[in-house]
């Protein structure tokens, strides 16, 4: 691997930490359900760097998380994160980053805004509650079902968050083609 | 360094990194066979003297059972509902043992000395012809953009109040975005120079 890619890579790791110190944003209108800019970061390194590159990105940022970087939104960190109910979202992030990256390769033919929001919302929202939901009926001891009614709060402000990767992802190739390295 | 490491010298900080994250590791399996809550509740007394033994600062920490608490009684309510209460608390109280035993190695473990006691786990990597030295290197890489990336937001977002009146918008967003792979791809150049990820030959 490049050096070029490991910078790449920790870029969008340190993105993933910088967008979890934005503070969590109340939505009014889904009863004040907190959604976090956290998962932003997640699809954006798959839509922007592709899928390997994109799912590495998230596996560094997970390993300075375990180590005891508080990068998680909230200041949390360390080993104890990965104990909690939704150790499987953290576990579904790089394989929905991946997964994005490989539907924005896939569909490179098509319009950019349209491709990036297809695969922010498949690696962003399905794979990452493929994963997400397992996790929480098993370490939370629940049937799938009410796991997924505890789980689904979030999906409305992941769909916002969709809408804005494919807005950076637009603006991004046009101000700095060379930047979405999933299509180059 | 950012981190949520604890500065001291308590017996539990003097345990090796490695040594620490093993009895997590084999504690966690072996929880995941237990069902009764006294063996919980016998290990959360456990855990809660040794946040003890780190003095004041040890039961600070337990604050971060606050972020917790929230999801912890829905649950129970969840189980309540279902008809498997005791089940529920036997539940929790394993999460909470497991979050709190967890975070006790990660407090009382300098980042560096976590990251020596994992280093030979990269060491496969080597035989397949890459250096174990990346995952470090990108450790330290990330440590140092994410201060900087916050560094730009808070600069983009002072001139965006000075035009707007408002402090945050989505707008910021793309122009972060531009200007932080900007700095990466210097980064890319800067590394490159220096002879890489290896270091110049000597």
């Amino acid at each position: 691997m490049a050096d070029r890619s490991l910078v790449h890579i920790a870029f969008y790791a340190a993105l993933i930490a910088a967008l979890g110190l934005v503070p969590p944003v109340a939505i009014p209108f889904l009863g004040g359900v907190p959604i976090t800019a956290q998962t932003l970061g997640v699809m954006l390194a798959g839509v922007m760097l592709g899928p390997v590159r994109g799912g590495l990105a998230v596996l560094l940022f997970l390993f300075l998380v375990a180590l005891g970087a508080p990068f998680l939104s909230g200041g949390r960190g360390g080993l104890g994160v990965f104990a909690t109910p939704s150790v499987g979202f953290l576990i579904g992030w790089p394989v929905g980053a991946f997964v994005a990256g490989w539907i924005m390769r896939a569909t490179s033919r098509m319009n950019i805004l349209a491709s990036a929001a297809v695969s922010a919302a498949f690696g962003g929202i399905v794979v990452v509650y493929l994963f997400g939901i397992p996790g929480v009926a098993y370490m939370a001891g629940l049937p799938l079902l009410e796991a997924t009614y505890l789980s689904a709060i979030y999906i409305p402000g992941d769909l916002v968050k969709v809408a804005i990767t494919a807005l950076i992802t637009q603006t991004v190739a046009r101000g700095l083609p060379g930047a979405i390295l999933s299509r180059s | 360094m950012i981190s949520i490491y604890l500065q001291g010298t308590s017996w539990l900080h003097r345990i090796p990194a490695g040594l620490k994250l093993l009895a997590v590791a084999i504690a966690s399996l072996i929880l995941f066979q237990v069902k009764s809550p006294w063996v919980f509740l016998a290990c959360l007394v456990v855990v809660a003297v040794c946040y003890a033994s780190l003095g004041r600062q040890g039961v600070a920490q337990l604050k971060l059972l606050r972020g917790l608490s929230y999801f912890l009684g829905i649950l129970l309510l969840f189980h309540w509902v279902s008809g498997t209460f005791l089940e529920g608390v036997s539940v929790i109280l394993r999460l909470l043992v497991l979050v709190l035993a967890a975070n006790l190695v990660s407090v009382t473990t300098r980042l560096d000395d976590m990251l020596d006691a994992v280093m030979p786990l990269f060491m496969p990597l080597e035989w397949i012809g890459l250096s174990a030295r990346k995952p470090a290197l990108g450790v330290a890489l990330v440590l140092r953009f994410a201060p900087y990336m916050m560094q730009i937001f808070s600069r983009l977002r002072e001139a965006y109040q000075a035009r707007a009146g408002s402090t945050n918008s989505w707008k910021l967003l793309p122009p972060l975005a531009i200007q932080c792979l900007r700095m990466s791809d210097n980064v890319a150049d800067a590394l490159r120079a220096r002879g890489g990820s290896e270091g110049l030959p000597r």
